[in-house]
């Protein structure tokens, strides 16, 4: 793989600089469930599509991680949002359709993309973000 | 799973929560044998002797949050009705190694399905452990090495979204090639 790694060496020195101000910043964390449940939900095209987004849209302070088993395998795929103090967003039964409306609305804009929480799941109204 | 790389995807998991450092996953597929094998090989803590023998039991897990564990049930299951066989073997302290294979033509094997994807997301959750993922189809060879990136670019993680974008396009390429007909 010698000749095509040159040209990751490449695309790499130009981002150096990005990065740096990513891991400076306290921006969001993006945690997606990736156990046996959130694997056979669907959780990898999720992952893939969130990740695309969050290249294609320079989103320097954000990070994109995984995690097991959230708890709740009936409502996987599950995303976590956490931002800069660590309040929580749980976002359920996510598709890369609604990811690519949650990068828009929540990770760009801020607002909360109220549909897709566990409030409406469950049928309850709750908070959707949950106090550190 | 609707494709098998979701398999390997969920038991590298596995790996990884053993503390593993080094994985290898590798996939063999002949048209000649009519054969699929998936073996993942890592050195993680390994499983002690008592817990191997029902570890594909879907009643038998380690974690504590519950009391099912499906991973490797449903891998032995899907080789297993393939015509297939599962093994595992696990050495405590040493690593674990597990084998899938299926009957390539079987009417109910899944799809291997995107490699890439998985390999991605694999790379992922792996943070500073490595993978080591070769791919023989019909004598034909990709390997891909995630040691050799981490050298060449001086870093010790490849949880970086053009990184990540490379490694994708590089699998997916070089399983075109292995695969293109003759």
């Amino acid at each position: 793989m010698a000749k095509s790694l040159a040209e990751l060496k490449a695309i790499r020195e130009k981002k150096l600089n990005e990065i740096n101000l990513r891991h400076g910043k306290n921006g969001y964390r993006v945690v997606v469930g990736m156990a046996t449940c959130g694997i056979a939900a669907g959780a990898r095209p999720v992952m893939v599509k969130l990740m695309e987004e969050v290249a294609a849209k320079n989103l320097v302070d954000v990070t994109v991680a995984q995690t097991g088993c959230i708890g709740s395998c009936r409502l996987e795929p599950i995303v976590e949002v956490y931002g800069a103090n660590n309040d929580k967003v749980t976002y359920v039964h996510m598709t890369p359709e609604k990811i690519v409306k949650v990068v828009d609305q929540h990770l760009i804009g801020g607002k909360i993309v109220d549909e897709f929480t566990m409030t409406i799941v469950d049928g309850k109204i709750v908070d959707p973000e949950i106090k550190a | 799973m609707k494709e098998l790389s979701l398999h390997i995807l969920d038991i590298t998991q596995n790996s990884i929560r053993a503390q593993a450092k080094l994985v290898k996953l590798t996939i063999i597929e002949s048209l000649a044998a009519n054969v699929l094998a998936i073996m993942i090989e890592d050195d993680g803590c390994g499983i002690p002797a008592d817990k191997i023998q029902n570890i594909a039991d879907p009643f038998v897990t380690s974690r504590t949050t519950r009391r099912v564990g499906l991973g490797l049930s449903l891998f032995k299951a899907a080789s297993e009705t393939c015509g297939g066989f599962f093994r595992i073997t696990s050495e405590f302290g040493v690593g674990t190694k597990v084998t899938g294979t299926f009957n390539r033509d079987h009417i109910d094997r899944a799809p291997l399905g995107n490699m890439a994807d998985t390999v991605v997301t694999m790379v992922m959750s792996f943070e500073e452990a490595d993978l080591i993922y070769e791919h023989d189809y019909n004598n034909q060879s990709f390997i891909f090495d995630t040691r050799e990136i981490k050298e060449t670019l001086e870093v010790t993680s490849l949880n970086e979204p053009d990184i990540l974008n490379w490694i994708r396009e590089f699998v997916r390429e070089g399983l075109e090639k292995i695969m293109e007909e003759e």
